[in-house]
């Protein structure tokens, strides 16, 4: 196992949290954790990021992780 | 009935209606007010003397049914970046202009005598009022007195005492349809207005007519489309409308370019103290509201009601970019003083973006410590507004506060403050503020979109490549889309769904009986910028203001230890095209 801190925003945070430190099983994917946390049902997926930089979906989580999950949003 | 040139001189208090020229006919907003200042105003005429000319000009499809199309165009010389200069708004005054046939207002001269006039338009006329009883009133007050002197379709263009001192901060703003006020916010363009004596503006809804169509089951039908795409994107439809642009305070802090300190870090450890999400919780058990539109027909409504602990009116039109330089840029860590000295710029009439850039920037003058609102706050309320000498300081923006004080951390390009995106981090960002015609502009192209929010495509924010082509594209779209009355948050649906521009063209065909292709859209934005830039080289503007502070190259910006590493060659090569 490993622990990952999992940041939510915007309409994410309905009815879930803000930050929280999670455990899940070695391989897991930010796509998996999406997943898991149903955020897609709510709003598209608009912008994942880990540590700080834009990645993949795909992306493979390490122990320490911080991932920042945001649906489509914009401004200006 | 055509539409019609006012032009009104100051000099001799006289006003004429003038046929639109041929060759000003397909232009509306942006397009025609920088083609009306590129023609008639010297580059190298003093800003503030009476060569320049103040021209205001509403969108192509303004006035019609629409969707988000009651954007107004003002254009001048800029007395803050010594360029051309461009600056819409929301509010009432291109609906009423539009419908009123007004296709551009353009004001010239300069009195000689010593008093402030209101220039009320109506139906084939402007009079000259003399108002001495409003001289060193403030917005607000303006308001009030036309509340009280016309009926309330009367649109209302304003300036406060910062305007009528010529300061560099002033603003223009304009009644909106809740009675508050929106700005024509960059550039100084209140000083010029007040360079010309001109206290407000008013424009008379009595006798309008409702736009011509020439093709009104055309436009119908591509309206829907169009205001169907913009309800249905996720951005447009439903992120902007339920937290405002203020979303963007923990995407950019995310991502590390949230400018903080003065811009020497990319993040701040209290942006959740004044994010979208917090505002938007704060407004909600307020009795505020977070939807709100800027003008009539708006479907997005991203402006909102701000109050008090006790449900008292603290401000509207609560943007991201005020709230960003106030927060991590000046250090305000408590939302709800943000707003008040908001809401106090609104009356000033001073330009959100720059007076606090501006105050970032004094934090490093010694003049007011980090995080300090409440001296900020007397700083903008009695000495900007009485003229002290550090009034006048602060009223002259970013570029001259550091100049006064000897500083080199200083975040301009072409005099005028950067705004909330930290160029080291967001480079396409960077490409565009170097680039911009109107000096570090945020609205003149947006690759913000593109580097962080993944609309339009995805390139890397800390990486060179593919930036200048981005910038390039972005800037040109949004000349295009400022010229079609359009509120530039359209260009999201734009970026993501191909129904979208196609019925923007065909409203604007079905508007005016033509057949513009998206390539035509495309070339007029070429244009508007080739024209703009033509101007800032006569002006003086050369190569050399195409580039970005100094201090962004040799000082790394953490967490991502970021540096700005474009060369001016490749920096120039923006102007390719």
């Amino acid at each position: 196992m490993m622990t990952v801190t999992v940041k939510l925003f915007a309409q994410y945070r309905d009815g879930r949290f803000k930050d929280e430190k999670i455990e899940y099983a070695k391989g897991t994917t930010a796509q998996m954790v999406v997943d898991a946390l149903e955020l897609e049902g709510v709003s598209p997926l608009g912008v994942l990021m880990v540590n700080g930089r834009h990645v993949d979906p795909s992306y493979h989580l390490k122990e320490g992780d911080e991932i920042a999950l945001f649906p489509k949003i914009g401004g200006g | 009935m055509a539409d019609l040139i006012y032009r009104v001189n100051m000099t001799n208090l006289s006003f004429k209606i003038e046929e639109v020229p041929t060759e000003w006919m397909g232009l509306g907003g942006r397009a025609l007010t920088s083609t009306i200042v590129a023609k008639e105003v010297d580059p190298e005429c003093h800003p503030l003397g009476p060569n320049n000319k103040l021209v205001f000009a509403p969108g192509l499809l303004s006035g019609t049914s629409a969707s988000n199309s009651g954007r107004n165009s003002c254009g001048a010389k800029s007395p803050l970046t010594g360029g051309i200069k461009e600056s819409n708004v929301g509010g009432t005054s291109a609906q009423i202009m539009s419908k009123l046939g007004v296709k551009a207002l353009i004001i010239e001269g300069m009195p000689k005598k010593n008093a402030f006039y209101q220039l009320h338009v109506t139906k084939n006329n402007v009079e000259f009022i003399e108002v001495p009883e409003l001289v060193g009133k403030d917005n607000y007050a303006v308001l009030d007195a036309m509340a009280a002197k016309y009926d309330k379709k009367v649109a209302v263009m304003t300036i406060g005492r910062v305007g009528e001192m010529r300061m560099n901060l002033a603003n223009i703003s304009v009644k909106d349809p809740g009675g508050k006020l929106r700005s024509h916010g960059r550039g100084g363009l209140g000083a010029v207005m007040g360079s010309k004596k001109i206290k407000c503006i008013t424009v008379d809804a009595a006798d309008y007519k409702e736009v011509t169509i020439a093709d009104p089951e055309k436009f119908k039908e591509a309206s829907k489309i169009f205001t169907k795409a913009l309800q249905e994107n996720p951005i447009s439809g439903q992120g902007l409308p339920a937290f405002g642009t203020n979303v963007l305070v923990n995407i950019l802090n995310e991502a590390g370019g949230l400018p903080t300190h003065n811009f020497r870090e990319g993040n701040w450890e209290f942006a959740e103290n004044i994010c979208g999400e917090t505002m938007a919780e704060t407004i909600k058990a307020r009795g505020g509201k977070t939807t709100h539109g800027c003008h009539a027909g708006c479907v997005i409504q991203c402006s909102q009601v701000y109050n008090d602990k006790d449900g008292n009116y603290l401000t509207s039109g609560f943007e991201y970019e005020t709230i960003w330089a106030l927060g991590s840029n000046f250090g305000i860590k408590d939302l709800d003083m943000i707003a008040k000295i908001d809401g106090l710029m609104d009356d000033l009439g001073v330009d959100s973006i720059e007076a606090s850039v501006t105050l970032g920037l004094a934090v490093d003058a010694g003049i007011v410590a980090y995080g300090d609102g409440e001296k900020a706050y007397e700083l903008l309320s009695k000495d900007l507004p009485q003229g002290t000498p550090i009034g006048r300081i602060i009223g002259s923006g970013t570029h001259v506060l550091g100049k006064i004080y000897g500083l080199t951390h200083v975040p301009t390009v072409k005099g005028q403050g950067i705004p909330a995106y930290e160029p080291r981090a967001v480079k396409g960002q960077g490409i565009t503020y170097a680039t911009s015609t109107m000096g570090a502009d945020h609205t003149s192209g947006y690759a913000v979109a593109t580097n962080i929010l993944n609309s339009g495509g995805y390139v890397d924010p800390l990486k060179k490549e593919g930036q200048v082509e981005l910038a390039r594209n972005l800037q040109i779209a949004t000349a295009a889309v400022d010229s079609t009355g359009m509120c530039i948050f359209v260009a999201f649906p734009a970026l993501d769904d191909p129904k979208c521009l196609p019925a923007l063209v065909d409203m604007i065909n079905a508007r005016f009986g033509c057949s513009l292709t998206i390539d035509d859209v495309v070339n007029l934005g070429k244009t508007i910028l080739k024209t703009e830039h033509e101007f800032n080289i006569k002006a003086g503007l050369g190569k050399a203001d195409d580039r970005l502070p100094e201090f962004m190259k040799y000082e790394t910006l953490p967490p991502h230890n970021a540096i700005w590493d474009f060369s001016g060659e490749e920096i120039d090569e923006f102007w390719n095209f």
